[in-house]
């Protein structure tokens, strides 16, 4: 797990005068799940295509094992691809797909200069091997395009494994599919993964995609990298205010620092665990819906009034009025649309944050209520007539 | 679809019926009756002493298309590689030949390749023809180029070419990019690419340029009347000599043309036989 194998360093990129990565560096290990997260146009695909060798980065370098291989065309990298919409070849069938890039190779021979092809034989047997293992058997005279959406991407994943790549690069190779078989082709995904034991580079915009798979997630916004680390880091130590807010629910309130282990929000004071800050430091306080307590007003750190109620199966999301800041809390009680409520949060369901360039952008679920207001007519109507 | 929308297929329904269906009907009563009506096979057993009028027109034809197919892969494999404001370029020259009137390209290729015409000038003027006079002791003053097989094919090249490119050319350009980066991912290199990829998946668009040349190529009359003087009789001058021309003979000229369109059409079901399932390919 520990050991490095691709390395970004410095990489810079632009297209027409547009910053599309700001300084990346990047260390990834052998064998490990690595996951490039964020949102469209955040730099993750680009990345993905600067390791793959189809883009060229402005500056920086890229180094495979030790070697950099900036100028190394990408059919002589040990790296293969899934991509986005699987590009099967449509003229082949599933065998011929899978079999291509065998049929590329030349292995060094001492009788021959540029090495000798593959064997038929030996083709034959890694192909059907790897059919199997992704649970193709009997497929392989299919034509591609007749094949389900999870069967095309079976094909893509047998496709660039066969060739025994040390990397395998994987463009949101998910998003085609139903959430029920997306579901079930992480776990598979996942388990491929550890079966092959090589490096996964998994590039989506899909935070839940990112938390059940990865070793490491990698969150990007706008050509930079905010956070890197493990999901359970990610989740319970966002770095800024846009890590917590594309990582699950987060409320983010303005706060101040008073000393180690305290903060102040509402100009209350709350015990807290986080440390290492300037004395009366300004700080995002971020607090996950699922750690407030609801309490009895007259028990409660802040009161509130609920002012949207939804039912969500497993838990009710209501939305609190703190003092014209809306605060999502989720919760198994059922608290009617109106009532005041207080609220109690332990030490360790406060995060403490730097403030950043993210300060105050993201946490404040009023807009997320005007969203239930919109989706529910009545009320919509019942607000203009008080207007 | 839509049935009440089909109302509007009707002009054309009509169209095809009037010009396509009942000629075919009339050609094919002409072809096995007689000048006076009566049944016979005749027309087309006598159709043998211009057999070699048929090698001549599938040959030329044939080599015309070989021709085109070379120098139009490659011009539309280019072309589709290029940025958008050459492609306009390129396309709006490959085109305008096609907007001058189809007699007069070929009147003009006649002026230049005459025995005083411009290309022998041009040889007489750089010394060409002293040169091949001292070399070879025999007095030489031009090349004859009218009037010759290469002269025809020449002419069909020069004027179904467009017909050749444009089809290939959108073909490659459609062609989904991600295809061409999972095969260098996959190890091959620029020229396995090709190969691999991009010419069998191109293969629908020659396909449809290649029917598009040989075709009219096979048929024409007027280009292998102008350019081969007559030496170079081909299936359209002798259909037209037996409808207009002195040999009048409207039932031979309907058993040529049936026969004719016979071997065109097996010439296509073949080629399409070799590239089935390629035509999916591209409605990918």
């Amino acid at each position: 797990m520990s050991k490095e194998l691709i390395r970004l360093q410095n990489l810079c990129m632009a297209y027409d005068g547009e910053t599309i990565l700001n300084n990346i560096n990047l260390y990834i290990n052998d064998k490990e799940f690595l996951t490039l997260l964020g949102p469209s146009g955040c730099g993750k695909t680009t990345t993905l295509r600067i390791i793959g060798g189809f883009t060229t980065p402005v500056s920086g370098d890229v180094f495979f094992d030790g070697v950099r291989i900036n100028d190394v065309p990408p059919h002589k990298r040990q790296i293969n691809t899934v991509f986005q919409k699987y590009a099967l070849f449509p003229h082949l069938d599933v065998y011929e797909n899978v079999a291509f890039g065998l049929r590329m190779q030349r292995v060094s021979d001492p009788n021959s200069k540029r090495g000798v092809k593959l064997s038929n034989e030996e083709i034959d047997r890694r192909v059907m091997e790897m059919l199997e293992s992704v649970s193709l058997k009997g497929f392989e005279r299919r034509r591609v395009d007749a094949l389900s959406g999870g069967q095309q991407q079976r094909v893509a994943i047998a496709r660039a494994l066969v060739n025994r790549p040390k990397v395998l690069l994987l463009d949101e190779p998910l998003g085609a599919l139903d959430l029920k078989l997306r579901k079930d082709m992480q776990i598979e995904l996942k388990r491929i993964q550890q079966q092959v034991g090589i490096t996964f580079i998994y590039v989506t915009h899909d935070q839940e995609e990112a938390l059940t798979m990865s070793d490491t997630i990698v969150i990007m916004d706008k050509g930079s990298i905010q956070q890197i680390g493990t999901p359970e880091d990610i989740y319970n130590e966002p770095k800024n205010a846009f890590v917590a807010d594309f990582i699950g629910e987060s409320n983010i309130i303005d706060g101040v620092m008073v000393k180690d282990k305290v903060v102040k929000m509402y100009g209350r004071l709350f015990p807290c665990l986080d440390g290492g800050f300037a004395e009366n430091e300004p700080v995002d306080v971020v607090i996950r819906p699922e750690d407030i307590d609801i309490v009895p007003v007259e028990q409660g750190q802040l009161t509130g009034t609920v002012t949207n109620v939804t039912f969500k199966g497993m838990q009710y999301d209501i939305i609190v009025d703190f003092r014209g800041f809306k605060w999502l809390i989720q919760t198994t009680d059922h608290s009617p649309v109106g009532s005041k409520i207080g609220i109690k949060i332990d030490p360790d369901g406060i995060h403490v944050m730097k403030k950043s360039e993210y300060s105050g952008m993201f946490g404040d679920y009023s807009s997320f209520s005007d969203e239930y207001d919109e989706l529910n007519g009545a009320e919509m109507e019942e607000q203009s007539d008080e207007s | 679809m839509n049935r009440k929308l089909s109302l509007f297929a009707l002009p054309y329904a009509v169209w095809l019926a009037a010009l396509v269906v009942i000629p075919l009907v009339i050609m094919a009563v002409y072809a096995f009756t007689t000048s006076e009506s009566a049944a016979t096979l005749e027309n087309f057993t006598d159709m043998g002493i211009y057999a070699s009028v048929f090698v001549r027109s599938f040959r030329l034809a044939a080599i015309a298309t070989l021709v085109c197919l070379l120098i139009g892969y490659p011009a539309a494999y280019f072309m589709a590689g290029e940025g958008p404001g050459f492609q306009r370029v390129a396309l709006a020259l490959i085109m305008l030949p096609m907007w001058m009137n189809f007699l007069l390209r070929t009147y003009s290729w006649m002026s230049i390749l005459e025995n005083n015409g411009l290309l022998n000038q041009f040889f007489q003027k750089i010394g060409l023809f002293s040169l091949l006079t001292s070399m070879t002791g025999q007095e030489i003053e031009s090349f004859q180029m009218l009037r010759t097989p290469g002269a025809v094919t020449l002419g069909m090249v020069y004027n179904y070419l467009p017909f050749m490119i444009l089809p290939i050319y959108s073909v490659i350009l459609k062609l989904d990019r991600n295809l061409l980066e999972a095969a260098r991912d996959l190890g091959a290199n620029s020229a396995q690419v090709f190969v691999r990829v991009i010419l069998p998946l191109s293969l629908p668009g020659v396909l449809s340029g290649v029917t598009m040349v040989f075709v009219p190529s096979v048929s024409t009359f007027a280009i292998s009347r102008l350019l081969g003087g007559g030496t170079q009789m081909m299936l359209g001058d002798l259909i037209e000599q037996q409808f207009l021309g002195g040999a009048y003979n409207p039932h031979l000229g309907a058993a040529i043309s049936m026969v004719m369109m016979v071997i065109v059409v097996l010439c296509m079901a073949l080629m399409n036989h070799f590239g089935e399932g390629e035509e999916q390919a591209v409605m990918l």
